[in-house]
């Protein structure tokens, strides 16, 4: 098993979601995250999505995604050198005691305060995979309200 | 000009030179059947099941090679639809399936017969649409024939609200030209993997040409013919690719597989290269995968790229039209005289590719099928329903022709033949076309009696009355300790046995003979073998459709099998 970002470039019509996913859930795979949104090209949609999987397995769905009417173009990011991001929402409990504390720990992580009340401090963080499941980690012990992860979005690096 | 959706629905059936539709009405789809009406440029035929108007569908565009339409309402209209459009789906068959759908505003409302049919049938066509309004109409229309006949071909849906059929569209053109920048498929095989290919072929000691469906499909059965002669590599088609080689010529060594020739599946197993073209390696035909050919390499040609490497790893792909792909090979491949290798696949082939154990009283089933080999000079297109009527009609029917079997190869629909048998025959109304099913199987479309008798279709149906689901009894004969669980049509295991073989029992329901009356079919029925010929003349003697009931050995298996899960030379020879 490993895990793949796929991208994927279709048609923006309202069958192209059901038809990218139902590659993905016939064969019992769940997605851990899928982010879709209009590219430079209104008509265009791009699918970024995350599995993780039997490798010959996604070759397959590789190519069956490929074979979707709808479908211009897929990019298993394996294969590329890429830049990924995530956007973390993240709520966390906290007091006048400890407030200082949590701030701290969101500022060596880079996070942007969103919100803050007497109970709670919303964090905003931007980062890879990695870096934004490390910040949760870190930030656990101190009661998570609320948790909303955007899924990633990919781009390949630019060719020097 | 000013048309209505419905208008531009008939019209676009006509631009694509569509001549015979099969479909049934409904409340959504009375706006399509009132211009139907006045049409007289298309045949429509109504079917008394919409599963039945989607096999026709099939039959037709599997026996022409053109594209079939059926057309059925919303709801369990469509949704009966769909058995024959997984059908057509899992044999990459070009069929474009038009239904009516609620007005667009009661969309997801649970309206009366509402039913998310794009999102029902989309893992079972190539492409699907919802129209959302009549200017969109036209260039779905062509862009749905577009994709159902090109590259991998497949079944296309579209689903039309009845407001988009009752809508006017001012200025309506049907488009002359389809242009998708997403479909673009690769017809023509590259030509460094075709010389790849050739030097595989100029190399090997022990070659085999593993032909599918996807000759038949391009139409490349006389390039493939060539190949042959040109190379004298024995040929192995499998269920789909029967007719794509003539089944009667030497270097011919029968189907592979579970119910394969001994000839063809020795020959996978020994042969040091597999020239595999428009197949895909289904699991019926590889057997246990990982001991499947083990001293081949295997060069694959397929019009799509996600048959390369789905089940068996390919060592030489290429990627485009078989007919392409072939044409240029024949042009560079050099003469190959029959050597030693051929003598071995022609002693394991040895005076026929199948045989079965003969009686002079009971009526064996292999008797009949060889009967009517005989009594149609191998002439007839054939066409099956799904179990053991089916793996002898591709046993003892020899198929010299594309396009003379028409048969349920991947899904396994029984129920297929005798719809897609009228959709043969109205292509072909001067053709003998049979369907070959049992007694299980013809049951799941009996209903279709009325539409071959109403039009006077000339199907001969026959049928292979064993008092069983033969091939599930066969499975639980050899695997499952001889425990008829629900395989016996006579209501028990003992009424099976007490009706003997070779006897009518007047236990067995219904009585084909009464029921085909009942429809206006003329019906014959044959209880000894020594019958059976002058039962096929009757039936065949028939101006009209025609039901020819053969009473065979009941407990008859097919073989030889290749038991599911084991390697193919690892073969039960009954």
């Amino acid at each position: 098993m490993s895990i793949h970002t796929i991208s994927v470039l279709v048609e923006n019509n309202s069958g192209a979601l059901s038809r990218v996913a139902g590659l993905f859930s016939s064969r019992g795979y769940n997605i851990s995250s899928l982010t879709v949104a209009e590219t430079e090209d209104s008509a265009i949609s791009r699918m970024t999505i995350v599995v993780d999987g039997e490798e010959s397995i996604l070759e397959q769905i590789t190519k069956q995604l490929n074979r979707l009417i709808d479908v211009i173009k897929v990019i298993d990011f394996l294969d590329d050198p890429f830049i990924q991001r995530e956007v973390l929402l993240l709520r966390v409990e906290s007091s006048k005691n400890n407030r200082h504390e949590i701030i701290e720990l969101g500022n060596i992580f880079k996070a942007r305060i969103a919100a803050v009340t007497h109970t709670s401090v919303t964090f905003e963080l931007t980062g890879n995979r990695q870096e934004i499941e490390d910040f949760i980690l870190m930030v656990k012990p101190y009661g998570i309200k609320e948790l909303v992860r955007s899924g990633t979005i990919a781009i390949t690096k630019p060719k020097k | 000009m000013k048309k209505t959706g419905a208008q531009i629905i008939i019209d676009a059936l006509i631009q694509e030179n569509v001549e015979v539709l099969f479909g049934y009405p409904g409340g959504v789809v009375i706006p399509i059947f009132d211009v139907l009406y006045d049409t007289k440029e298309i045949k429509f035929i109504l079917t008394r099941h919409e599963q039945a108007a989607a096999h026709a569908a099939d039959g037709y565009a599997r026996a022409t090679g053109k594209v079939g339409v059926c057309l059925a309402t919303s709801g369990p209209g469509a949704t009966n639809l769909m058995t024959g459009i997984a059908t057509a789906y899992l044999d990459s068959i070009p069929i474009v399936a038009i239904t009516g759908q609620v007005a667009s505003p009661l969309l997801g409302t649970d309206a009366f017969q509402e039913a998310d049919i794009v999102g029902i049938s989309r893992p079972i066509t190539k492409h699907n649409f919802l129209v959302k309004s009549v200017s969109e109409l036209p260039g779905v229309l062509k862009k749905a024939f577009h994709i159902a006949k090109t590259g991998r071909p497949g079944p296309v849906l579209v689903d039309i609200p009845v407001d988009v059929s009752r809508a006017e569209l001012e200025n309506y053109q049907y488009p002359q030209t389809v242009s998708i920048r997403s479909y673009k498929p690769n017809i023509n095989g590259n030509f460094r993997q075709i010389k790849r290919a050739v030097e595989a072929i100029e190399a090997s000691k022990k070659p085999v040409v593993f032909a599918g469906g996807g000759i038949i499909l391009s139409g490349a059965n006389e390039e493939l013919l060539e190949f042959a002669k040109t190379t004298n590599i024995p040929v192995t088609t499998s269920l789909m690719g029967l007719g794509a080689f003539p089944g009667d010529h030497d270097l011919f060594i029968g189907m592979p597989g579970m119910h394969g020739a001994k000839a063809a599946n020795y020959a996978l197993q020994e042969c040091d290269l597999i020239i595999s073209i428009g197949a895909r390696f289904d699991d019926r035909v590889t057997g246990y995968v990982a001991k499947f050919a083990p001293n081949a390499r295997i060069i694959h040609m397929d019009i799509d790229p996600a048959a390369i490497s789905k089940i068996i790893k390919v060592d030489i792909p290429v990627v485009g039209d078989a007919k392409n792909i072939l044409s240029s090979l024949i042009k560079i491949v050099k003469k190959r005289d029959p050597d030693s290798w051929n003598e071995q696949v022609m002693k394991w082939k040895g005076d026929a590719l199948f045989s079965y154990i003969k009686s002079e009283k009971e009526i064996k089933p292999q008797a009949v099928i060889e009967a009517l080999y005989k009594e149609t000079a191998g002439e007839a297109i054939i066409a099956t329903e799904v179990g053991q009527n089916q793996m002898w009609a591709a046993q003892y029917y020899k198929y010299k022709k594309p396009r003379t079997l028409l048969t349920s190869g991947g899904l396994g629909t029984m129920g297929y033949g005798m719809p897609a048998a009228m959709g043969a025959a109205m292509a072909f109304p001067d053709s003998v076309v049979v369907d070959i099913a049992g007694d299980g199987s013809i049951q799941m479309n009996i209903q279709e009696l009325a539409t071959l008798s109403i039009n006077q279709i000339p199907v001969k149906i026959l049928i292979l009355n064993n008092y069983y689901l033969g091939m599930v009894r066969q499975w639980q004969d050899l695997f499952y300790d001889r425990r008829y669980s629900a395989t016996c049509l006579l209501g028990d295991y003992n009424g099976a046995q007490n009706a003997g073989s070779g006897n009518f029992s007047s236990k067995y329901i219904p009585d084909f003979i009464t029921l085909a009356t009942s429809y206006n079919v003329a019906a014959f029925r044959a209880e000894k073998s020594d019958e059976i010929v002058s039962v096929l003349k009757k039936g065949l003697a028939v101006k009209g459709p025609a039901v020819m009931e053969f009473i065979v050995s009941p407990e008859e298996n097919v073989f030889p099998m290749v038991p599911a899960g084991k390697p193919l030379d690892e073969i039960l020879e009954g």
